[in-house]
C-alpha cells in the first residue's frame, strides 16, 4: 500500500514536472497564514532547489489544533499547477498512514463575476484537490469539501495581486 | 414599527448575534437622469393636532421619493409662490409661471392617541383639476409608510407606471476583516431609510430571496461553517433552517406561489445541480444533472419554467429548463460570460450579468427580442434585482473601494447611487409589492 503510494506519487510528480511552466512568484502570504509559518517553503531560501515546491517540510500535528495548507489556482482554472503535486502527495500520505485524521477543503474564488457561480468555482478547486488525495491513499471519509466562493477573501484588493491569493484552496486538518 | 429579531438559532450558533434595528447605511448620494425631468411642486402639509408640528414631515418624503425616481424635479419649498392649504386656495396662474406640472396638497391630522389622518389632492396645474384625492389612516409607525404610497399614487397618475417607493429591499453587508468580519442581512424601506438587521453572523451570509407575500426571506448562511438555506419570518424573527445537506446548500429562490424553492445542492462530489424543494412535504426533486455547475435558478413569473446558470458549454451561459424537469435549453448566446438570471415580474426580460469587454456589468436582455442592453457601467456589477413594476432594477456596484447599491430604469436613461455608510453593500433584492 505504502510502497504503491510512493511510486505514484513520484510518477505524478515526474508527469507534473515534466509539463511545469515558470509560476508567478509567490507573494507575501503571511497576512493569511496559520500557525505554520515556519513550514513555508517559501521561506527555506537555503533549499531553493525549485524541484521542491512549495510545500517542503510541512510538519504535521494534528494534535495542536488546525494546520492551514494553502494552495492557489490560475485565473479561471481548477486544474493543480505542478509545483503543488509534491504537496498534496504529503498530505495524501499522512492521511493514508492515519485513518483517524481528516481534512477539510475550503475553496476560494476571486470575486470576479457572480456570487452563486463562484460557489461553483471554489467548489471545483476544492474537488480537485480532494481527487488528488483520493488517488494518493486517502480515504473518502477523511476529506470533507466546502466553498466559499468569494464570501471570504484572503486579500481584499480589486487587482490582481489580491485576486492571486483569493483562488485558493486551504486544507484544514480537523482532528 | 415592528422590531425584527431573530431568535430561533441562538442556541444552535455562538456565531449569530442577535441585533436591533440597524443605524442608516444607505444614503442617497447621486441621482443621475437623462432627459428632462418634469417640474412639480410638493406643498408642505397642513397639520391640525398636539404639538407643533406632524410626526413626519410627509410632503419631505413624497419630494424625495419623487427626485430620487429621476423623473420629477420637485420645486424647492422656498421658491413656492403660494403655500394653499386646500384645493380652493390654489392660485394656477402662479404655479403656470414657474412651469410647475402638477401641485400636491396635503393635511395630517391627529383624531386620537398616536392615531393620524393623512390626505392629499394632486392637481394638474395646466387644466387646473384635481387627478387624485386619497384620505389614509396613520401611526406614528406607518406614517412614513403612508407617505410612500402616497408618493406611489401620485407617480402612477403622472407617468402611468405603479410606484415602487412603498416597497422594501433586503440586502447582504460585510464589515471589518479577518476576525472581525461580520456579516449582515438587512431589511429597508427603497429609500434606505427605516433599516432593521434582521440577522448576523461572523461567517458569510449570501443570496437572500424574498417569499411572493413579502414576509418571509430565504438565505444561505454559513453559520455552522458549513452552507445551509434558512427561511426568516420577518415579523416573528423565526427562522427554519431548510436545506443542509452534505456540501454545496445555495441560490435559493421562492415559486411565484410561495410553496416551493429552487435551490442549488453540491453533493459529495460538489457537483452543483438545479434542486427544488417542497416546503410542506420537504422533499427535493432534482431538476438538473450534468457534471457542469448549474445554479442560480430562478423561476418565471407563471412557475413553469426556471431560469438558471449553467457552464455546460464552457463558460457561464443563461439556459431554461420546465420546472417538473426536462431537456434544458440555452437562453443566452451573446458573450463568454451571462449569469445570475432574474426574470421582470411581467415575464418580459432577462436581467443577468454580462462580461462586457473585461467589465461584469448588469445587462437586460428582451425575450421577445433577444437583444440584451447594457444598463450599468461599473467593473463589477452583479446581483440584479427588478422592483415589482418592472420598469427599476437594483444591482451591486463598487465604488471607492467598496460595495454599494445602485438603481437603474430598465431602459437604462435612469441610474442613482446609493452609498453604504460601512462596509460592502451586495446582493440587493427587491421585495414584491407590499400587501397592507
Amino acid at each position: 500500500m505504502k510502497l504503491h503510494n510512493m511510486i505514484l506519487t513520484a510518477l505524478l510528480a515526474l508527469t507534473l514536472a515534466a509539463c511545469s511552466s515558470p509560476t508567478i512568484p509567490d507573494p507575501d502570504r503571511s497576512a493569511d497564514s496559520g500557525m505554520n509559518d515556519s513550514s513555508r517553503g517559501a521561506d527555506s531560501s537555503g533549499f531553493g532547489d525549485e524541484d521542491l515546491g512549495p510545500g517542503e517540510d510541512v510538519p504535521f500535528d494534528s494534535m495542536n489544533g488546525e494546520l492551514t495548507m494553502i494552495i492557489y489556482f490560475d485565473f479561471d482554472q481548477s486544474e493543480l499547477r505542478p509545483e503543488y503535486a509534491d504537496l498534496l502527495a504529503r498530505h495524501a500520505n499522512s492521511l493514508a498512514n492515519s485513518s483517524r485524521t481528516s481534512v477539510r477543503l475550503e475553496g476560494h474564488a476571486d470575486e470576479r463575476g457572480s456570487r452563486e457561480y463562484n460557489i461553483g468555482l471554489g467548489e471545483r478547486r476544492s474537488q480537485t484537490v480532494r481527487r488528488m488525495l483520493l488517488i494518493q491513499g486517502a480515504s473518502a471519509g477523511q476529506i470533507s469539501t466546502v466553498s466559499f466562493g468569494e464570501e471570504r477573501p484572503a486579500a481584499f484588493g480589486s487587482d490582481e495581486a489580491s485576486y492571486e491569493q483569493n483562488r485558493r484552496v486551504e486544507i484544514k486538518y480537523t482532528n | 414599527m415592528l422590531k425584527i429579531l431573530r431568535t430561533s438559532l441562538l442556541a444552535l450558533s455562538a456565531a449569530v448575534i442577535m441585533t436591533g434595528p440597524a443605524l442608516a447605511e444607505l444614503t442617497l448620494v447621486i441621482t443621475e437622469g437623462v432627459g428632462k425631468r418634469r417640474p412639480v411642486a410638493i406643498v408642505p402639509f397642513a397639520y391640525e393636532g398636539a404639538g407643533q408640528e406632524s410626526p413626519l414631515n410627509v410632503a419631505d418624503v413624497i419630494a424625495a421619493d419623487l427626485n430620487r425616481s429621476g423623473r420629477f424635479a420637485p420645486l424647492d419649498e422656498g421658491d413656492m409662490l403660494q403655500k394653499p392649504k386646500s384645493g380652493a386656495d390654489i392660485d394656477f396662474s402662479d404655479w403656470t409661471i414657474l412651469n410647475i406640472e402638477a401641485v400636491v396638497i396635503g393635511r395630517v391630522t391627529q383624531t386620537g392617541e398616536n392615531v393620524y389622518s393623512v390626505q392629499f389632492q394632486l392637481f394638474d396645474v395646466f387644466r387646473g383639476i384635481q387627478l387624485v384625492g386619497y384620505r389614509m389612516p396613520a401611526s406614528r409607525g406607518t406614517i412614513r409608510r403612508v407617505a410612500h404610497r402616497l408618493a406611489d399614487m401620485i407617480y402612477e397618475k403622472l407617468t402611468g407606471i405603479q410606484g415602487v417607493f412603498a416597497t422594501q429591499v433586503a440586502y447582504v453587508t460585510a464589515q471589518g476583516e479577518g476576525s472581525d468580519r461580520l456579516y449582515s442581512l438587512v431589511v429597508s424601506d427603497a429609500d434606505g431609510e427605516n433599516e432593521h438587521t434582521i440577522m448576523e453572523s461572523s461567517e458569510p451570509i449570501m443570496s437572500p430571496a424574498w417569499s411572493p407575500d413579502s414576509r418571509q426571506l430565504a438565505y444561505v448562511s454559513f453559520e455552522t461553517n458549513v452552507s445551509s438555506i434558512y427561511v426568516q419570518t420577518l415579523r416573528t424573527g423565526n427562522s427554519i433552517k431548510v436545506s443542509s445537506k452534505v456540501g454545496i446548500n445555495g441560490a435559493p429562490a421562492f415559486s411565484p406561489d410561495g410553496r416551493k424553492l429552487v435551490l442549488t445542492l453540491g453533493g459529495t462530489d460538489g457537483n452543483l445541480d438545479i434542486n427544488v424543494l417542497d416546503l410542506k412535504t420537504r422533499r427535493f426533486t432534482r431538476i438538473t444533472t450534468n457534471r457542469a455547475i448549474d445554479t442560480e435558478g430562478t423561476w418565471s413569473p407563471d412557475g413553469s419554467t426556471i431560469y438558471f446558470t449553467s457552464d455546460r458549454s464552457g463558460g457561464p451561459q443563461v439556459y431554461k429548463v420546465s420546472s417538473s424537469g426536462g431537456r434544458p435549453e440555452r437562453v443566452t448566446f451573446d458573450g463568454s460570460y451571462n449569469a445570475r438570471p432574474r426574470l421582470s415580474p411581467d415575464g418580459k426580460k432577462l436581467a443577468l450579468v454580462h462580461l462586457d469587454r473585461g467589465n461584469y456589468r448588469i445587462a437586460v436582455m428582451d425575450l421577445e427580442r433577444k437583444d440584451l442592453l447594457i444598463l450599468s457601467t461599473g467593473r463589477q456589477d452583479e446581483s440584479p434585482s427588478f422592483a415589482p413594476n418592472s420598469d427599476t432594477l437594483i444591482y451591486a456596484t463598487r465604488a471607492g473601494g467598496r460595495g454599494v447599491l445602485e438603481t437603474v430604469s430598465a431602459d437604462g436613461l435612469v441610474r442613482q447611487r446609493l452609498a453604504a455608510g460601512r462596509g460592502d453593500v451586495r446582493e440587493p433584492v427587491w421585495s414584491p409589492f407590499a400587501r397592507f
